[in-house]
């Protein structure tokens, strides 16, 4: 890199004002140039729209914004603008589908949670049995119910696993063979955490049918036992580094007032570290919970609750949205349709089955914000304010 | 559990006067949970790899490779799944590769100290959304609107092999699914690469830029250098994530089973966990078993890009 004699080195970050750099605002005006040349060639040539303008409009700017800092600035410092548009660009670009999804799931999924019959919110406390063609009615109870059972006893299978390991890597695997082990099952818990969420369901299926006799044999438990394998490695991993985190002076303490090594563990490091590891453990219920593809191989789908994990098949939210999405639009013959079951009678609507995915996403996301809101709120609040 | 009793940490139990029998039961019990815990997760991997070997098997046996008379091969159903998989990881790599090393830098240096933290929480929140939601977001929102950028696509550049071809809405081909699969992969690219752009040696940033070196020059000759092994390693975790995905595809794509290059055309390609979870409804016996096998083939794959991941995360990382 050669640097030409005249400029001058920096002592900062911030330089003084004589530097020969344009201020800021020199960027706005270049910016708003690209804007107006691309609003009037997407006129011309016919391809007028929000979207269309604000890309070419970027564009332009990078192309404007870099040749009016190449006459004025010179090339090093045009590239440096440049770079950092772009950059800024990339971000910008990124924050395109959070908001775009977000507003999707709000403004159609919302709406239908909201606007439900017969009665508000009867999306959430009412199930899909005897729902046919495109009534508008139905709800998610069954797959809030399903969801929620699985997740539950997945975590009932994961949290202890993946507790005590990660007590075994931290407390334990200090010499000898448990070190030995220890790196082992380090790495491999680096394997399972890369295990696509397929491949996991596959194994829920295998483990199943190859001791059952019935090879259609679909039950709530298999799905957990899919889901632990995704769930095991975050806990570990989380849960590890919240272990480490607790001072090595706490357990010296304990053992020199002659508390036994597992006495210490409960009362000292696991107390100590109780905020950092319910965050981690909710994060990885968070991310189980919206897990779709090891349940669809798993678990099915019925139409009614069913709150019995050992038998028969179950609704979940992830696999009711999928299932209302490949439904796709409604076949309305006639305005209204009956339920078979309670003769009762609806109106038909074309959009409905999209409709409710919509709305059952918005209550997954809704479980899944809410669960990563409480993992937060826990390590802010209740964290041990060590001196580090 | 005798070895127990010459841990380095039995100095500090107490003597044997003060011992009693429940002490030394919770110390054994732990000591079995842990190491349990520990044997338990070499157990599970194991029994995923024996299982899925188990129920393939009868795939295997049956297929024209092994008894050379059945009516369908392993390799011919294989491998276009394998040529769809990997194609639309890759593009989808393509796309997201240079987005997050771009949200990396904002993140870590070019945006305000106390801004960078909140906005690698909104790069977060794009983890946390499930992934049936971005295929239902992805199906329902965003194919009609790639439709305009296709056309032109396949107007003026196709006479690239891979925007040639005859495009038809609805866009259900490669492409769309392959621009989903990059938002999914974005976060956990741009997490590791921002981490690793974070521990570049602040005293050779400050070097660059006492020697009179705009801020892009010192990323270019400080923080990239330096960052390269995380990036690779980043791109590498970001591939694995990508070939295992299910809902994207199988929400998005119009299957199809050819080893077509013209991403923009419907019903050409396939990946092996869509087809997976697309067929396993219907399969039983020696069909089910294939399936099996494609998802051995699956893991085996992402295995391989993890490990190599892995080794290069820690090959790279001490020497900061």
């Amino acid at each position: 890199m050669s640097i030409p004699a005249t400029v001058r080195t920096e002592p900062s970050v911030h330089r003084p004002r004589d530097e020969r750099r344009l201020p800021w605002y020199h960027l706005v005006f270049t910016g708003l140039a690209g804007l107006l040349v691309a609003i009037a060639v997407l006129a011309i040539v016919g391809a007028l729209s929000v979207t269309s303008a604000i890309l070419l409009g970027f564009v332009l700017h990078l192309l404007f914004g870099w040749g009016y800092s190449l006459l004025r600035e010179g090339p090093r410092w045009a590239t440096d603008r440049l770079m950092t548009l772009l950059v800024i660009g990339a971000f910008a670009i990124s924050m395109f589908p959070l908001l775009s999804l977000l507003w999707s799931v709000i403004s159609r999924g919302l709406v239908r949670v909201v606007a439900a019959k017969p009665t508000t919110f009867a999306f959430w406390t009412e199930d899909m049995s005897g729902i046919i063609g495109g009534a508008d009615a139905g709800g998610v109870f069954h797959a809030i119910v399903g969801t929620l059972l699985i997740t539950l006893w997945a975590s009932i299978i994961s949290i202890p696993v993946g507790l005590f390991t990660a007590i075994f890597l931290v407390e334990y695997a200090n010499v000898g063979w448990k070190r030995t082990l220890g790196r082992g099952v380090t790495f491999l818990v680096d394997v399972m955490t890369g295990i696509p969420s397929i491949v996991a369901g596959l194994f829920g299926l295998a483990v199943f049918i190859a001791f059952m006799p019935d090879q259609s044999v679909r039950m709530g438990i298999m799905g957990a036992v899919a889901l632990s394998l995704l769930m095991i490695p975050t806990v570990v991993r989380n849960s590890e580094e919240m272990l480490r985190l607790v001072p090595m002076d706490l357990r010296e303490a304990a053992y020199a007032l002659g508390v036994p090594k597992w006495l210490t563990i409960v009362k000292v490091v696991l107390r100590t570290a109780i905020a950092g590891l319910t965050t981690g453990i909710t994060l990885a219920i968070a991310r189980v919970i919206g897990e779709t593809a090891p349940l669809l191989l798993t678990v099915g789908m019925v139409t009614s609750v069913n709150w019995n994990m050992f038998d028969g098949r179950m609704a979940t939210l992830p696999t009711f949205i999928n299932q209302q999405y490949r439904n796709g639009s409604a076949n309305c013959m006639s305005d209204t349709v009956t339920n078979p079951i309670n003769q009762e009678v609806y109106a038909c609507a074309v959009s409905t089955n999209i409709d409710r995915a919509w709305a059952a996403a918005f209550t997954l996301i809704v479980i899944v914000m809410v669960l990563n809101i409480f993992a937060r709120m826990i390590s802010h609040y209740f964290s041990p304010k060590l001196s580090r | 559990m005798s070895t127990a009793d010459i841990e380095p940490d039995a100095a500090s139990a107490p003597p044997a006067s003060m011992k009693s029998g429940g002490r030394r039961f919770g110390d054994a019990l732990f000591n079995a949970l842990s190491v349990g815990s520990g044997l338990l997760i070499f157990v599970t991997l194991a029994a995923v790899a024996i299982f899925l070997t188990l129920e393939s098997l009868p795939a295997i046996i049956a297929s024209r490779e092994f008894s050379g008379s059945a009516d369908f091969s392993l390799i011919e159903y294989s491998l276009p799944l394998v040529f769809g998989t990997v194609l639309a990881s890759a593009i989808a790599l393509v796309i997201a590769i240079p987005i997050s090393l771009g949200i990396a830098l904002f993140i870590s240096h070019f945006a305000p100290r106390r801004l960078a933290s909140a906005l690698g929480y909104m790069i977060d929140l794009l983890a946390a959304v499930p992934s049936v939601v971005y295929g239902l977001w992805g199906g329902v929102w965003l194919v009609p609107r790639l439709e305009p950028l296709y056309v032109f696509l396949n107007t003026y550049f196709g006479w690239i092999p891979l925007f040639a071809g005859e495009p038809t809405a609805p866009m259900r081909n490669l492409a769309s699914a392959s621009v989903v699969l990059a938002v999914m992969v974005l976060p956990i690219i741009t997490a590791v690469s921002r981490e690793v752009f974070l521990q570049t040696p602040r005293l050779q940033e400050e070097a660059a830029l006492a020697l009179g070196a705009t801020r892009w020059e010192t990323i270019r000759t400080v923080v990239l250098p330096f960052g390269r092994g995380g990036v690779v390693a980043a791109s590498m975790l970001g591939l694995g994530r990508a070939l295992g995905e299910t809902m994207a595809v199988l929400m998005i794509l119009a299957p199809g089973a050819t080893f077509s290059l013209h991403i923009l055309e419907v019903g050409r390609h396939n990946s092996i966990a869509a087809n997976i979870a697309s067929k396993q409804a219907e399969a039983s016996g020696v069909d089910m078993s294939l399936l099996i096998f494609t998802g051995l083939v699956l893991f085996v794959l992402t295995f391989v890009i993890n490990a190599i991941a892995r080794w290069i995360v820690a090959r790279s990382g001490p020497k900061s």
